[in-house]
């Protein structure tokens, strides 16, 4: 049997971006194993499910239709991956390191048997064999991690990490599995679900994160936060210490006790930049550090630093954003 | 009922790690070890539910790690836990978050248990892959990253991170629950508890103890980690220097368009 399976996670109806990475990162893989590549779809179906995973490259797109993941719990979607792979035998299923990957696929991997890499930023195909690179002690080392080649392997990437590879267009073949979940499978119950309203794009996958720190002195300064995030169309992240004090709540928390980002472009605003915050966004691909402070290590290690008061730069910058975004 | 919390000793968030000798493993000197910072979250979140209960609530902790992760026990027991059990075996070296889950999956039923708590994530790996194996395996339902949490009429309530907010799930116990910052605020044990801990026993197990081979935990093991790097640093930046705050958002703005290219 064989193949690699990308788990696609939708939002909102369409796919997020990352399962879109990792099936064009995967084909060349699977091109190397000689196994087809496929797009597994839980729940409920996507407008244009199977055009866009086939400009992602799926050779195969397979539809579990069993709970929504909206009110199904973790044990539910584990039970339905599981039984799929049981059943089907890929050598690899891979997530995005999203939430609701956190909390299935470890679980996924216990049930089937197999090795569990998470929250990986690089991989290879060497030797006939996956390799995979995966932070450590919040970024300060690299971790290169062999899974056993003659299991089957569970893997989550973090969003952003990869990239989208160029990727031709396939005409995937399309199966929907009824998938049902045994009355004696362990289960949680939802009873409230409260997202936050909002269109921002998830601080994860944004491509564009603004955060704040200790310099904006106080709770209102993350409107100006905002107000520059949505000039870049970013998501809002923040320090330990803007959370520790009250001013915006954790989940928007950057760090080793916080989240770990990759985004293309980290705007640091009155963030010093201490290490427990740099790893959790060290491996951002541009970082500009808008700082009082020229000499803090953010700024050491920002790719851009502009000096000054963050209330003056932070608006001025958004306005030129906008400016820009109004000339196209 | 019965609490059980599964905890990790694990490098300070200061400790500046360095890559051992062997290039898989880091250099234990000059290291400070803690308790991983969520496993933090969970003692007291258990400690909080035998202190607010009627009933008898016994919390009994349990890691597998070296001697040092003594240490770790020690800070759960002044923090009100009431007993502590240590796992280790010289085949425990190196193995993965799958062995581990194995061996904590035979502690759990030895001991019994109504609810496993476990810190969300060890700061260390950061893999998040233990806890829930050990749900799978114990054959649990698990709420992962909560910020809230109760206890009653045989059942947990709990609020679990998901994506762009949270979500209010009920298991009925015995459940496993894993712990995010916010749920709590972990209690510094005053000298007496802190004395009184230092004086009460750690319960050592061996694999051998346990009914397990060594062999067959370190066969469970299926990742091998190739070797450790220091990621390359970043290069030095670009100070932008201008004369008003409009000028030098102008200029950085041209810099992310024309020369990172990230607009």
């Amino acid at each position: 049997m064989g193949g690699i399976f990308v788990f696609c996670e939708t939002r909102n109806g369409s796919f997020r971006r990352v399962p879109g990475e990792l099936l064009t990162q995967f084909r060349s893989v699977a091109d190397a194993k000689g196994e087809p590549l496929g797009a597994l779809v839980v729940g409920e179906p996507v407008a244009d499910e199977v055009p866009q995973l086939s400009q992602w490259g799926a050779d195969a797109v397979v539809h579990l239709d069993g709970p929504q993941l909206s009110d199904a719990g973790p044990e539910a979607i584990a039970a339905v991956l599981a039984a799929y792979v049981r059943d089907a035998a890929p050598s690899l299923l891979v997530f995005g390191n999203t939430p609701l990957a956190r909390t299935v696929a470890p679980r996924v991997a216990e049930a089937v048997g197999a090795a569990f890499v998470g929250d990986c930023v690089a991989m290879a195909w060497e030797d006939g064999r996956l390799q995979l690179v995966r932070p450590m002690y919040g970024g300060k080392l690299l971790s290169r991690v062999l899974p056993a080649p003659e299991a089957l392997a569970v893997v989550t990437f973090r969003p952003n990490a990869l990239g989208f590879a160029d990727a031709r267009a396939t005409s995937p073949t399309y199966e929907v599995v009824a998938a049902a979940v045994a009355d004696d499978e362990p289960r949680s119950a939802v009873l409230e679900t409260a997202v936050k309203s909002g269109d921002r794009v998830s601080l994860q996958e944004a491509e564009v994160i603004v955060s704040g720190g200790r310099g904006l002195g106080d709770a209102q300064g993350f409107s100006v936060i905002e107000e520059l995030a949505d000039a870049f169309g970013g998501a809002v992240g923040a320090s330990r210490v803007a959370v520790d004090s009250g001013w915006i709540s954790v989940d928007h928390q950057v760090g080793q006790t916080g989240k770990a980002v990759s985004p293309n472009l980290y705007v640091a605003c009155g963030i010093s930049g201490a290490i427990q915050h740099f790893a959790g966004m060290g491996s951002s691909r541009v970082i500009v550090a808008i700082n009082k402070d020229p000499d803090c290590p953010m700024c050491e290690k920002a790719d851009y630093t502009l000096v000054g008061d963050l209330y003056k730069l932070a608006p001025a910058l958004a306005a030129e954003l906008r400016r820009m975004s109004a000339e196209g | 009922m019965q609490i059980l919390v599964c905890v990790k000793q694990v490098p300070d968030t200061e400790a500046k790690v360095v890559v051992a000798e062997d290039g898989r493993s880091i250099s234990e000197r000059d290291i400070t070890f803690i308790m991983n910072p969520y496993d933090e979250y969970a003692v007291e979140a258990a400690v909080r539910i035998k202190e607010a209960s009627s009933s008898e609530v016994t919390v009994a902790l349990v890691t597998v790690g070296p001697p040092r992760a003594d240490d770790a026990l020690r800070l759960g027991l002044a923090m009100g836990a009431d007993s502590a059990m240590r796992v280790w075996d010289e085949a425990l070296e190196n193995v993965d978050g799958g062995a581990v889950a194995g061996v904590l999956s035979v502690v759990a039923q030895r001991v019994g248990f109504d609810l496993v708590l476990c810190g969300r994530i060890a700061i260390d790996d950061a893999m998040g892959e233990v806890p829930l194996r050990l749900a799978s395996r114990l054959g649990l339902p698990h709420a992962n990253a909560v910020t809230e949490l109760t206890v009653a009429d045989g059942s947990v309530r709990a609020r679990c991170e998901i994506e762009g907010g949270t979500q209010v799930v009920e298991l009925g116990l015995p459940a496993l629950v894993t712990t995010q910052k916010g749920l709590n605020e972990p209690r510094y044990p005053a000298i007496p508890a802190i004395m009184k801990a230092r004086r009460m026993p750690i319960e050592l197990l061996s694999l051998e103890s346990l009914g397990m081979d060594p062999d067959g935990v370190r066969a469970v093991t299926r990742t091998h980690v190739d070797g450790l790097t220091v990621p390359p640093g970043r290069g030095a930046g670009r100070v932008i220097a201008a004369d008003s705050p409009e000028e030098a958002a102008r200029e950085l703005a041209r810099l992310l368009r024309d020369e990172a290219k990230v607009l």
